[in-house]
């Protein structure tokens, strides 16, 4: 009897607590019941902490299931439910606590809770308290993006109660760096906060930048004397730098402290609505043609009471001088905002430092595209002597060629190894053909010689415009040559420019091993520097000739396709490089390869310098880039590595 | 040497005789004092056409006859368009102000005015301000003036430099080629205060003349046939004294004319400089014919083209350049206007809009390599002059000299 008295107090029992547990959430909802029926941003906010607030594990669904819209109220008993359609017009209803399916409901006995997106938010948010330390890597991921994107004061004590428990090492890194910064913007102690601004003040990130700034916000505040409660960033004197004496009245005005200034707009509007018999007090409309004329009528008008009198220069003085101006921190604590100040002051620096290193990138990588250019210019010009306009349309041949082979091969990859070669090859023919038909005849003819090739430059453009069209045409870069090497949130340079800069460097060796190296490259500095002696010692100086003018035309080609890679392939690709690459060559120093070099290097790193100091105009940049240049050369007319001796012409 | 300036150069008298006659026939036949024959956007380009030859004429003085092979007089041209334009446009616009403030109920004062045509002028570039160099464009006369002094000046300074520090040869046509790419690239920027690559617009509207445009337009003809003209004349009576033996004397050998004790430098920034300004005149007078100037018109190309004209027409023959620029300009108009008949060939149409650059870039060529004495080259058959027979040789060494084809005993 004993024993089954207990066994029915505990089977009592156990339903008890079964019961009490499956009431648990749904008494909450039903406490906050009618503002959930409601739906309003504005008095959500209780409900949803409640229940976020609860600790209970069935929250997080119900949670979900609320912000998908799947959230359904019995109107009999006013009792929240997950439902899910069912056949015909009715809806399976399933219990929060329980999990057990309830029955099936016709919708109209049934009505559904639709959050509005704000709603979702908040409910979002709520639900990143339970996703911190959700068994999923990818959703504790996600959370925390989530804080990243919208952080708020409320999810700081959930982020930390997630950190102890945290397995995986990345996330937990991540999360105590999340911290840092919540606590940085949201802790409601002082010394909590200067702590962690000192603890992240070494880093350069753009979030502790985000986390830093907003502490910093200022306000323009005017007052009849300094408020001793409010953090002050600076007072302000106006009439000197930052405000002047008509800003700082502007304020008055703003704050009714003063009356609004008369404006020339405002005088000329009062006069013409005073008009009486073509005068205005006492002025004939038709002299109001001078600002003096004006003020007198205003004047008048303004001792007949009829409109505002005008505020003198006195007035503003006098005005301004009654008032303390001052721009005060948003945030209250004077430690903070001090912490802050001197932490983005060393970030600055830090920043400042990368940005250097940055821009240097940038010039190390224009520096080399324009020696790409350059260098087969730098062969036919400088070693030659021959000035080849048309060099820019032997780069445009090799982009060309580069996309015919990429619409013949589709992978980017072996397209790219086939068309340097290719490139090389028809630039080559093209450019021996070139010397043996124009060039050879005008050899003692620069000038002829420019004339001529540009000639034959625009006559290439338009056949390139006649035969692909005017359109730009795509030279793909292979997958692996896209993204870039981010060093950290400033320095970063794209592959493809790596790329470029590891081909100029190819190139260097290239052409230093055949002309030091290589019979031909012994022939050609022969040549280049006296033919005729050339000539008797059994050198064929045509023949040299011609080949060194190929080899200087077949590297542009190949120029032309590192050149595709990263701008359009258009029939006036060549011409947007021409006069830098002259530029280059004249600048660094005829003759001489490293001349190339250095005027590519100076060019380049003046051009991103002059960019730099106003960054909003690159046209300026390029302007003032062309009159350094001309400058420069006043000092060194034969560029900076000169040709010393018999080769340098006189 | 006792014969007079025009018994020694028939030549000129000639020319001006056929400029007189073109001006007179074209006059007649127009649509505004004639009957009607030619349309009066052909006067425009005849008229335009005129301006070109003016140029070309001081290409041929600094390339023809003092050998410096200058990439920059479109640079001058262009300079001179955006002087006269300048006053143009505020004068236009000033009238437009003032004539719809003067419905206004208080009368404007003249701030209010400047303010009102700023924001007419430079609303396009975002702004309202006049910049600096806008200071005088209420004044016709020193907008004039401004014409020649501003490239005059350019010349001058960019000349003074380059010249100085012996830059010569190719080095001194890539030299001007930079300049002119700098002063174009300036140019395009907004904040140059010529309105970026806007341009300035509408400068075929003359200020407070009501006359129509076909009348306007014979009016530019005669003042570019007038420019060009005295033009001529001043470069012939140049090269036909002292100076011009000099200069060209400069051209064939530089060395030794500054060894026979001249000063070099003054004499090429004199050419240099003179010509500039000839350059800024012509373009003062195109612009308003064209209508419109944006810095586009200055790219190093249009003075690469330049350099082509008086080398098809034969330079160091004023004749010549006058040919060149005149031939190869209506050429191009008629070509590349659409006008040319097409070429069916059965597989493939050449269409002459698309052929007509390959046509004068391999034509150039061809002029270069074979007839360097270029289309001037023909007076010489039948006015009997032969070459000298110097067995291939140059003139000089320098690199701008004349060829042995381009010479005249």
């Amino acid at each position: 009897m004993f024993r089954l008295f207990l066994a029915s107090l505990a089977l009592v029992g156990t339903c008890l607590t079964a019961s009490a547990q499956e009431a648990a959430l749904q008494t909450i909802l039903q406490e906050h019941r009618a503002t959930i029926a409601e739906s309003s941003r504005k008095t959500i906010g209780p409900a949803i902490d409640a229940i976020a607030a609860s600790g209970l594990p069935q929250a997080q669904r119900m949670l979900e299931t609320w912000a998908a819209k799947d959230m359904w109220m019995r109107k009999s008993d006013g009792l929240f439910f997950a439902g899910r359609k069912g056949e015909g017009r009715t809806y399976v209803l399933t219990d929060f606590d329980t999990g057990a399916t309830v029955g099936s409901f016709a919708s109209s006995e049934l009505a559904q809770l639709k959050p509005n997106s704000g709603i979702r938010a908040m409910i979002g948010t709520a639900l990143v308290r339970f996703q911190l330390s959700d068994p999923d890597r990818g959703k504790r991921l996600s959370a925390l993006d989530s804080i990243q994107r919208a952080p708020e004061a409320v999810l700081l004590p959930p982020l930390r109660a997630s950190i102890e428990a945290e397995p995986d090492v990345e996330i937990k890194m991540r999360k105590q760096r999340l911290e840092r910064l919540l606590t940085i913007g949201y802790d409601t102690d002082h010394r909590a906060r200067v702590q962690a601004i000192d603890d992240m003040s070494d880093g350069l990130g753009l979030d502790l930048r985000a986390a830093l700034n907003p502490l910093l916000v200022t306000s323009r505040h005017v007052a009849p004397a300094l408020p001793d409660e409010a953090n002050i960033a600076a007072v302000l004197e106006p009439g000197r730098e930052g405000l002047s004496v008509v800003d700082a009245y502007d304020l008055l005005v703003a704050r009714d402290l003063a009356p609004p200034r008369v404006s020339q707009d405002d005088i000329r509007n009062a006069l013409a609505a005073h008009i009486v018999g073509g005068r205005v007090g006492d002025v004939p409309v038709a002299q109001l043609d001078t600002d003096a004329a004006r003020a007198q009528a205003y004047a008048a008008l303004a001792r007949a009471g009829a409109v505002p009198a005008l505020v003198t220069q006195a007035d503003m003085a006098a005005a301004v001088a009654g008032h303390v101006f001052f721009d005060a921190y948003v945030e209250p604590s004077r430690a903070v905002t001090e912490a802050a100040q001197q932490a983005l002051d060393r970030i600055d620096l830090k920043v400042g430092m990368n940005q250097t290193l940055d821009l240097a990138l940038d010039a190390v990588s224009l520096a080399s595209i324009y020696f790409l250019a350059a260098i087969g210019l730098a062969i036919t010009f400088g070693v030659m002597g021959v000035i080849n306009m048309a060099h820019g349309e032997f780069i445009m041949m090799g982009a060309y060629t580069g996309y015919v082979v990429q619409q013949v091969i589709p992978d980017h990859t072996l397209s790219i190894i086939v068309a340097i070669p290719m490139a090389f090859a028809v630039t080559f023919a093209a450019g021996v053909a070139m010397e043996r038909l124009v060039i050879r005849w005008l050899y003692a003819r620069p000038l002829e010689t420019l004339l001529a090739t540009f000639g034959i430059s625009i006559a290439l453009q338009q056949l390139a415009k006649n035969i692909f069209g005017t359109q730009a045409r795509p030279l793909t870069a292979p997958g692996w040559l896209d993204g870039a090497w981010v060093l950290n949130d400033v320095v970063s340079i794209s592959y493809i420019r790596i790329a470029i800069f590891v081909l100029a460097l190819i190139f260097l060796a290239l052409f230093l091993y055949i002309a030091k190296r290589t019979r031909l490259g012994l022939e050609m500095r022969a040549v280049t520097q006296n033919p005729r002696m050339a000539g008797s010692m059994g050198i064929n100086p045509g023949r040299v000739n011609m080949l060194t003018f190929g080899l200087g035309s077949g590297i542009a080609g190949i120029a032309g396709v590192a050149i595709g890679l990263f701008a359009k392939v258009t029939s006036d690709l060549g011409s947007d490089y021409i006069v830098q690459s002259f530029m280059t060559v004249v600048v660094g120093g005829v003759g001489n390869i490293w001349g190339a070099l250095a005027g590519a290097g100076m060019i380049g790193f003046l051009q991103k310098g002059i960019e730099w100091m106003n960054p909003s105009n690159t046209l300026a940049a390029q302007t003032y880039m062309i009159v350094f240049i001309i400058i420069f050369i006043q000092f060194r007319p034969r560029g900076i590595i000169a040709l010393k001796g018999r080769a340098a012409g006189d | 040497m006792d014969r007079s300036f025009v018994a020694r150069n028939p030549s000129v008298l000639v020319f001006l005789a056929l400029l007189s006659l073109f001006t007179l026939v074209v006059t007649v036949l127009s649509e505004g004092f004639g009957i009607g024959v030619i349309s009066t956007s052909f006067v425009k380009t005849l008229g335009k056409t005129l301006c070109l030859c003016l140029i070309a004429v001081a290409m041929d003085l600094v390339w023809g006859f003092t050998g410096i092979l200058s990439l920059g007089h479109f640079a001058f041209f262009g300079l001179g368009g955006y002087m006269i334009g300048m006053w143009l446009m505020y004068e236009r616009t000033r009238l437009i102000v003032v004539d719809a403030m003067s419905q206004a109920e208080i009368p404007p004062t003249p701030s209010e005015v400047v303010d009102a045509i700023g924001s007419q002028i430079f609303g396009v570039v975002g702004s309202s301000e006049f910049p600096l160099v806008w200071a005088f464009a209420d004044s016709l006369a020193l907008q004039l003036m401004l014409v020649v002094l501003v490239p005059g000046l350019l010349a001058l300074v960019f000349g003074w430099l380059a010249f100085r520090s012996r830059v010569t040869g190719v080095y001194l046509s890539i030299l001007t080629q930079a300049m002119t790419l700098a002063l174009a690239l300036y140019l395009f920027q907004n904040d140059s205060g010529l309105r970026g690559n806007n341009g300035l617009s509408g400068l075929q509207n003359l200020p407070g003349v009501t006359a129509a445009q076909d009348i306007v337009s014979i009016w530019f003809l005669w003042a570019s046939a007038l420019a060009l003209g005295l033009g001529y004349l001043l470069a012939a009576w140049i090269v036909a004294g002292k100076f011009g033996s000099v200069i060209r004397g400069i051209r064939d050998n530089e060395a030794r004319v500054r060894f026979l004790g001249y000063s070099v430098e003054v004499y090429k920034l004199a050419v240099f400089t003179l010509t500039a300004c000839l350059a800024a005149i012509a373009g003062a007078l195109y612009y308003p014919q064209a209508g419109i100037i944006n810095p586009e018109e200055m790219a190093p190309i249009a003075s690469i083209y330049l350099a082509v004209w008086v080398a098809i027409g034969g330079r160091g023959r004023l004749y010549g350049a006058v040919i060149g620029a005149a031939f190869v300009s209506l050429l191009s108009t008629w070509f590349t206007g659409g006008q040319a008949p097409d070429i069916p060939l059965g597989f493939y149409t050449i269409k002459w809009v698309d052929w007509w650059q390959v046509l004068l870039g391999g034509s150039f060529v061809l002029v270069t390599l074979f007839a360097p004495q270029g289309i001037g080259g023909l007076f010489d058959l039948w006015s009997n002059r032969r070459h000298p027979d110097r067995h291939g040789a140059n003139l000089g060494p320098d690199a701008g000299s004349l060829r042995e084809k381009e010479a005249t005993q």
